[in-house]
């Protein structure tokens, strides 16, 4: 055993009563449970979220349906949005950025561990709010229930004439009270990453979780104020007769659309980065070598996050926007496509020459790399702004961000918990189950997002209750709902794995992938104060360097 | 955790489940693969039985496996072992593939024969019929192409490095060479991509220009569209008519053009305007006027609907669109240029209409209904569909709507009037004579 | 299961990272400043497309007195937190009530405007789009003011009870940071709204 490890005196392994656990996690501010809180909290609303997409696609099963009324599937397809961007891909990354920062640096909690449970619980109380406008949400007339203006709520339909009741506050106050917890944690991590390292720890020693968490959360300082000011002008226009998108009073629906997007397309850039990260923490462990081109993964990171921030109006092409702003944002958009080009040839870079593992997270990081190099390049289709005027606002699109979304995202969302599912826990997810879960969901996840796109193609536009028989979109749309079903499986064999592998997963110990970052150097799960002795670095893979004292990173960087 | 010393409480032949509880150190090549939870980089060099489950094999028993064990290893050393785990896992995946391929084709089979609805034009966006769609769609196969070439050539490296490096048993206990990076390659796959970029930026602002800022010749048709919660207002200002969800254009001919400008604008919340086969789409926006137009090179009917969320019954916003030949469509325009149709049998009919809060909402051109919320009726049994679509215009369907809007289309602003049979019978009659 | 002793290498070198406050800090204000900026956007895009209502010439007059006062009060304050430093703890006390009578003195000095405004001249935030603009703005950055001003009381009352010393120069410091980047924001606010709008 290691000599930093100190044994727990046996006292303190009696089990307490079960009130004073659910008191210790409720009152934690120990960045490795929030940050399992965190991931907890976006498991809840996974599955929220998850019904609701299959609510709206039974819905869409065939032309003409009725399972709900047009009602209940404009909220189904709103709240389905809100849920899954809001409340679960933005926590379950900061889940992961929570835990696993800290032990990457050597240090043993977060700067401000205060403010880390405060945003956390800001965060979760905006998912309860937005629920709760389900009962809360009828307003004076009982005109109201859950949010029914599509996650963006274009102006005007959030005006208080087009939405009356209660569901657009419910909307706009469930964001707004998580957007102010994610810069809560944000501005913490920024200042872990800045203020926190290890002696020897460099920039550029840092992981590269380390350094993509702090470029996303430099992004979400400003990205997610801007959606933040919007809403606070939109609370202004329906409570205190503002007219900032009131088109009767020369007011602007467009401006509603510059500030969403601003805020809405550096936002996507904000879920991939961690999954970047993941991706460039994984991929080498697995093909046994360092990352390939370090810096320049940096450097191209640092230039997506520029970048993004030039390029939200591809989501206004079709606005009416003169040339000159649809060409300059058509190449911008462009643009960005070359440094994400560069990582993915990056992560090829890692596994040439290497002896590929094909455990289940290096299975789900292949899948990654296939399906965001097909998201990039649709993305790169629509960039094309004559091709957008076809494509946007109908189901290719759709496609398009469910296919970085679910296709990338929630890829690399898995393969990071195959692969940090031993440290949380102290025990191995099931290989069997992980491959049956990859499999399953591999193919449903094909079958309907590869099919969606020709829907899009042959014009049905999207946020449809129904569609028109004649069209031709009834058999696409029948197999796009099946692959969903067989998505919704591979989540439960997934969520079986986690459950089983907590109580009969086997011993993990402290480094079950041989791996190279600091994390590994601890017990498994960490000690409160993640390590005895706070570590000294020399080179990025200190655990290489360790295990391999004859030919250390050190001597080559 | 070791088993309990050499007691057989039950000896018995080793079987393929005794090969699940093995746990090798070393490489992987138990039978079962997912046994094989650790890539540890020691050398084989010891098998250690650990008992997973609450049954531990005997001494004996575990003797057995052991000689199996190693008897499998030399196969994989000999390269055998790795073909025999490739076909067991392969036939699991020839059932799988077979499966999937069954029913590929059977959903192709079932979709080739799904009927394609009436009119013969359908909402493709590669099946163009206008200069704007058509230059769009150029320069999607264009950027089709590009793309493809890009995924080709990315999927293969990737293809590549999953089947050429990847681990084998054999390999366990070194590493490969640990390579850093490479400025030359780094280098390559950025200026590459930024040509590509470029050339990709110019086709496309080449076009960009050629449909946004085309200028209108004198021959142009203009028609003014409104955006309605949840129907289309037509205004042709220069010909004097006005109607409602079904728009006639003349076809065009490249010699001598006489292209549709529309002007967009909306009434309430966000529209767009999409016939895909005719153009890309543009949005209708409150206080916000848009442009477009559209040259139809084939006459015919071409349907779309409204593409922005716009609320309740946006997805029952139905465009139709019928192209007409042009002494067609200069009798459509005279037709609709005239006044209401006087019929006196109607006048019952017409009573309620105007005794009702019908003409607060509609206009009949030629007497005293002039609301603007509601489409205009004065030429409603022109046109083929109801309710922006949402219903054939049919006796039938005409009664059901003017009787209850909420049966064809919830949501909609067209509020059920709650008129007696009597009255509901004349105002469907009234209707039906405003040709 | 690899086994690895975790005795890290031991360097000596000095390790000198940058204080958390500062850096917690920097990014709050980078996040509000980006608030703000969407804010004054709105202001500069609405401008002179009112459709009805007094426009900004019409109504408004430029507060010079009170943009001094809030000002001064960046000085007053880095005074402050400059005794503090050299731990003379009656002068920062008094820097520090004087930041706070300016500060005061500036949000005392926008009601009295917006008392004008409203009662005299008929400028509510819902009579126009220059309305709405210049009250959001104006109030988002007053709301600021008060928020810091509520921060500085209760470091006051510290100081009143002999708390404050040396060792909380850094968190004045900090603190100070914000105050600071209220005043820039009103230099931005003043030269929007007061100078190029009208």
């Amino acid at each position: 055993m290691s000599s930093n490890v100190i044994t727990v005196p046996v006292s303190q392994t009696e089990t307490r009563p079960w009130v004073d656990e659910l008191h210790q996690w409720l009152t934690t501010v120990d960045h490795k449970r929030l940050g399992i809180l965190y991931i907890l909290s976006s498991l809840l609303f996974l599955a929220l979220g998850g019904v609701e997409a299959l609510i709206i696609r039974i819905q869409l099963m065939h032309s003409h349906n009725n399972l709900v009324s047009p009602e209940v599937f404009n909220r189904m397809f709103t709240m389905h949005g809100t849920t899954m961007i809001f409340f679960v891909a933005m926590p379950i990354l900061f889940g992961f950025a929570n835990y696993l920062v800290p032990l990457m640096i050597g240090a043993r909690d977060m700067a401000f561990p205060r403010l880390n449970a405060f945003s956390f619980w800001l965060s979760f109380l905006g998912g309860l709010l937005l629920y709760f406008s389900f009962l809360g949400g009828s307003g004076l007339y009982g005109a109201g229930s859950a949010p029914d203006v599509g996650w963006w709520s274009y102006a005007p339909l959030g005006a208080r004439a087009f939405s009356p009741g209660h569901s657009s506050d419910y909307w706009t106050l469930a964001l707004l009270v998580s957007g102010f917890g994610s810069i809560g944690t944000a501005i913490n991590i920024i200042a872990t990453i800045l203020c926190l390292r290890c002696p020897g720890m460099k920039l550029n020693r840092m992981p590269l979780l380390v350094w993509l968490n702090l470029v996303m959360a430099g992004m979400v300082l400003i990205a997610i104020t801007p959606l933040s000011a919007a809403q606070i002008m939109l609370l202004i226009d329906r409570y205190l007769g503002g007219h900032f998108f009131d088109t009767q009073a020369g007011g602007s629906a467009v401006l509603w659309m510059h500030f969403f997007w601003i805020f809405g397309h550096p936002e996507v850039y904000i879920l991939i980065i961690p999954c970047f990260a993941f991706m460039s923490e994984i991929i080498p462990v697995f093909s046994r070598k360092p990352i390939f081109g370090y810096p320049v993964m940096v450097a191209a990171t640092v230039c997506i996050a520029f970048v993004s921030m030039s390029v939200w109006a591809h989501h206004m092409f079709t606005i009416g926007m003169n040339s000159y702003a649809n060409s300059f944002f058509t190449l911008t958009t462009m643009a960005v496509g070359v440094p994400t080009g560069i990582k993915i040839f990056n992560w090829i870079g890692t596994m040439w020459g290497g002896r590929i593992q094909f455990k289940t997270p290096m299975l789900f990081s292949i899948g990654f790399l296939f399906q965001f190099l097909i998201a990039g390049l649709t993305g790169i289709m629509m960039a094309a702004s004559p091709f957008d005027w076809q494509l946007s606002l109908s189901y290719f699109v759709v496609a398009h961000f469910h296919y970085v979304i679910v296709g990338g995202i929630l890829f690399a969302v898995f393969a990071a918990f195959y692969y940090w599912y031993p440290k949380m826990t102290g025990r191995m997810l099931s290989e069997r189950l992980g491959k049956w879960h990859f499999w399953l969901f591999l193919i449903g996840f094909h079958l309907t997002f590869d099919v969606m796109h020709i829907p899009g193609a042959l014009g049905m536009p999207r946020r449809i209750y129904t569609y028109e028989p004649g069209r031709g979109w009834d058999t696409l749309n029948l197999i796009i709902s099946i692959g969903a079903f067989i998505q919704a499986i591979a989540i439960l064999v997934f969520v079986a794995n986690l459950v089983i592998s907590y109580f009969k997963g086997a011993i993990a110990g402290n480094d079950p992938w041989d791996a190279w970052t600091l994390e590994w150097s601890t017990p498994s799960p960490p000690p409160a104060y993640n390590f005895a002795a706070v570590p000294t670095v020399a080179s990025r893979r200190p655990l290489w360097d360790l295990k391999h004292p004859e030919d250390p990173d050190s001597r080559y960087e | 955790m070791t088993p309990a010393a050499g007691m057989c409480s039950s000896p018995r032949e080793v079987n393929d489940r005794d090969f699940a509880r093995v746990r090798l150190h070393g490489g992987c090549n138990a039978e079962n693969a997912s046994a094989c939870l650790f890539g540890s980089t020691l050398a084989l060099h010891s098998i250690e039985f650990r008992a997973v489950e609450s049954r531990p094999l005997c001494n004996r028993n575990k003797e057995k496996v052991r000689t199996l064990v190693m008897a499998r290893i030399s196969e994989v050393e000999n390269g055998r072992r790795e073909m025999s785990m490739l076909r067991m896992k392969s036939s699991t995946v020839r059932f799988l593939a077979q499966t999937m391929l069954l029913l590929f084709w059977s959903v192709m089979a079932v979709w080739a024969t799904e009927p394609k609805g009436s009119s013969p034009h359908g909402t493709n966006i590669f099946a163009p019929a206008s200069t704007p769609a058509k230059s769009i769609a150029d320069l999607s196969v264009f950027v089709l192409v590009i793309t493809g070439i890009i995924f080709v050539v990315v999927f293969a490296l990737l293809v590549y490095s999953v089947v050429k490096f990847r681990g084998r048993a054999m390999d366990s206990g070194r590493e490969p060479a640990q390579v850093y990076g490479s400025t030359q390659i780094e280098l390559a796959w950025t200026i590459i991509p930024i040509l590509i970029v470029v050339v990709l930026f110019l086709a496309t602002a080449r076009v960009i220009h050629a449909i946004e800022d085309a200028p209108e010749p004198a021959g142009a048709v203009e028609v003014t569209v409104i955006g309605h919660q949840y129907w289309w207002e037509f205004r042709y200002p220069k010909l004097g008519i006005v109607t409602a969800n079904e728009l006639h254009i003349p076809v065009s001919d490249l010699g001598h053009p006489t292209p549709t400008f529309l002007q967009l604008l909306s009434a309430d919340a966000d529209h767009s305007f999409w016939v895909p086969e005719l153009a890309g789409k543009t949005d209708l926006i409150p206080n916000h006027p848009n442009r477009m137009w559209m040259d139809p090179e084939r006459t015919g009917v071409f349907v779309g609907q409204c593409a922005q969320y716009c609320g309740t019954q946006h997805a029952k916003m139905l465009l139709r669109i019928s192209v007409d030949r042009a002494d067609d469509f200069g009798a459509w325009v005279h037709a609709q240029q005239k006044p209401a149709v006087e019929d006196a049998g109607a006048s019952a009919g017409r009573r309620v209409f105007e005794g009702n809060a019908c003409m607060n909402c509609h206009t009949v051109v030629g007497t005293p209904a002039n609301g603007r919320f509601g489409p205009d009726l004065t030429h409603l049994m022109s046109r083929t569909t109801i309710a922006a679509g949402a219903a054939e215009n049919t006796h039938d369907q005409l009664r059901l709507w003017i009787q209850n809007p909420s049966a064809i289309k919830p949501g909609s602003l067209m509020p059920a009037m709650k008129l007696s049979d009597a009255d509901l019978n004349a105002v469907v009659s009234y209707m039906e004579t405003l040709q | 299961m690899s086994a690895v002793t975790t005795s890290f290498p031991n360097t000596a070198a000095a390790w000198d990272l940058p204080s958390r406050g500062k850096v917690a800090m920097a990014g709050l204000i980078i996040a509000e400043s980006a608030i703000f900026t969407i804010f004054v956007v709105a202001y500069l895009f609405y401008l002179g497309k009112s459709v009805t209502g007094p426009t900004p010439s019409e109504v408004l007059e430029t507060p010079i007195f009170y943009t001094i006062c809030l000002l001064s009060s960046s000085l007053t304050i880095h005074l402050a937190a400059k005794s503090l430093e050299r731990d003379y703890r009656r002068l920062f006390l008094g820097f520090w009530l004087l930041t706070i009578a300016l500060g005061g003195l500036f949000l005392y000095g926008t009601a009295q405007e917006w008392h004008r405004l409203i009662y005299e001249r008929g400028l509510t935030i819902s009579t126009n789009l220059f309305g709405t603009t210049y009250y959001s703005l104006v109030g988002l950055h007053a709301f600021h003011v008060t928020a810091g001003l509520i921060m500085l009381l209760m470091v006051s009352t510290f100081g009143f009870i002999g708390r404050m010393g040396v060792s909380q120069s850094g968190r004045v410091a900090v603190l100070s940071m914000y105050w600071h980047f209220v005043d820039a924001v009103w230099v931005v606010v003043f030269t929007v709204v007061y100078v190029l709008g009208r």
